[in-house]
């Protein structure tokens, strides 16, 4: 009750109007707990989350149980669901290190893409398994980027041809699929025995690795530049040059804009490397192999 | 099989990103784990010896991608601090952005005073 008494002291017509008509039956025991409604209200849902101040000197790598855990400041770096972050591979953690290190004043979680990925691998938030997430990744075969094509203007159908066709067609080749592009609207028609070796080509990787080829997958919006970047056969900055083709080629026509285009371009590269380097990483087994016992 | 160039070239660009990355923390950018872990990296796999037999691409590879991320993070923080870090521009400054000026009116625009 104290609630609608302080709304009605308060309030005098400045509030907003949802928060008045919400009856006080409806508001739960949980309710309670949470700060003032009217300035949860007032603030901005589209706010981006506040950098945090950074709260640590020193970084530093133990190896646990685990795997290899991060240490600021001799507390043991935790993930947003309160599990020790441990990572599989000391490289990773090597850079997963380096990004808390390398921050100046503030933590800046929006750069620090290997973190992220570490996170939700670690947390799965959404709690999928393995198929959900290999459905995941395939949901954007039918849908590729390079196997959408445009009718007109005639130096764009050139350009996605020259640029888009060998990709496709080492695809082909490498997996022994049949791919094809398309000019309708519906999308090329990829058929069920090129999605089944896909899919058990996916199969073939572990969780970790496919949260990583999900989050590529979803930057480039094209299953194929993915696999070309997993397979190693296209570099960072090919993948996604090919994945932006299209404003590439608006850019060259009309000009660039630093704040849009420039922006855009390196956030999809920063995280498409992230991407990259976290399903190599964490899919490679044992790397030394001793010559001798292999005989 | 793609092209990188000289694996020497990869390493110089990683070192100097990592430079630039040391700026925070004011410590030299050969105190840190990075520096150690990627130099003894690059070291052991300069060829292949007889004890290793892990593909030089693979690596070489592994480290174009992260010099990419790290310069990709890095000119993405510069972009993102010039537009979109200092919250919300006046009026002036958001026409200065697509290269427009505001309007001067002589007599003033009426409703000051």
């Amino acid at each position: 009750m104290w609630r609608s008494c302080f709304r009605l002291g308060a309030g005098s017509g400045s509030f907003p109007r949802r928060a008045c008509l919400l009856p006080a039956s409806r508001l739960g025991p949980g309710d309670q707990a949470g700060p003032a409604p009217g300035l949860a209200l007032l603030r901005r849902a589209y706010a981006p989350p506040a950098e945090r101040k950074k709260f640590y000197q020193n970084v530093s790598i133990t190896q646990g149980e685990g795997g290899y855990e991060i240490n600021l400041d001799h507390r043991k770096l935790k993930t947003p669901n309160a599990k020790l972050f441990t990572v599989p591979s000391e490289a990773l953690a090597v850079a997963v290190a380096t990004e808390w290190d390398s921050q100046r004043d503030t933590v800046k979680f929006y750069t620090m893409h290997l973190t992220t990925l570490c996170n939700t691998s670690l947390d799965n938030p959404t709690q999928r398994n393995k198929d959900q997430l290999i459905q995941a990744s395939m949901k954007f075969l039918d849908t590729d980027t390079i196997c959408y094509r445009v009718e007109e203007p005639e130096t764009l159908v050139e350009l996605q041809k020259n640029e888009w066709d060998p990709v496709i067609d080492w695809a082909e080749k490498r997996y022994d699929v049949k791919i094809g592009s398309s000019t309708n609207i519906m999308g090329p028609d990829i058929p069920a025995k090129t999605k089944e070796t896909f899919i058990s080509l996916l199969a073939s990787y572990n969780m970790w690795a496919l949260q990583g080829i999900e989050f590529v997958v979803t930057q480039l919006k094209s299953m194929v530049l993915s696999l070309g970047l997993i397979d190693r056969h296209l570099t960072v900055e090919k993948a996604v040059l090919l994945s932006r083709l299209e404003e590439e080629y608006q850019v060259q026509k009309w000009g660039n804009v630093e704040w849009a285009h420039d922006y855009e371009l390196q956030e999809l590269r920063a995280r498409t490397a992230a991407g990259t380097l976290f399903v190599h990483l964490c899919s490679e087994s044992s790397t030394v192999q001793h010559k001798l016992l292999q005989e | 099989m793609v092209a990188l160039g000289p694996p020497a070239r990869t390493l110089r660009a990683l070192l100097r990103e990592l430079r630039y990355l040391s700026a925070a923390t004011e410590r030299p950018y050969r105190d840190t784990a990075a520096y150690r872990y990627l130099v003894e990296a690059f070291r052991a796999h300069r060829v292949t010896s007889e004890k290793l037999c892990r593909a030089q691409h693979e690596l070489h590879f592994q480290a174009a991608t992260y010099l990419c991320l790290l310069r990709s993070t890095r000119n993405h923080v510069a972009l993102h601090q010039e537009f979109h870090g200092k919250g919300e521009r006046s009026v002036q400054e958001a026409a200065g952005v697509v290269g427009l000026k505001l309007p001067q009116q002589p007599g003033g625009k009426g409703w000051e005073s």
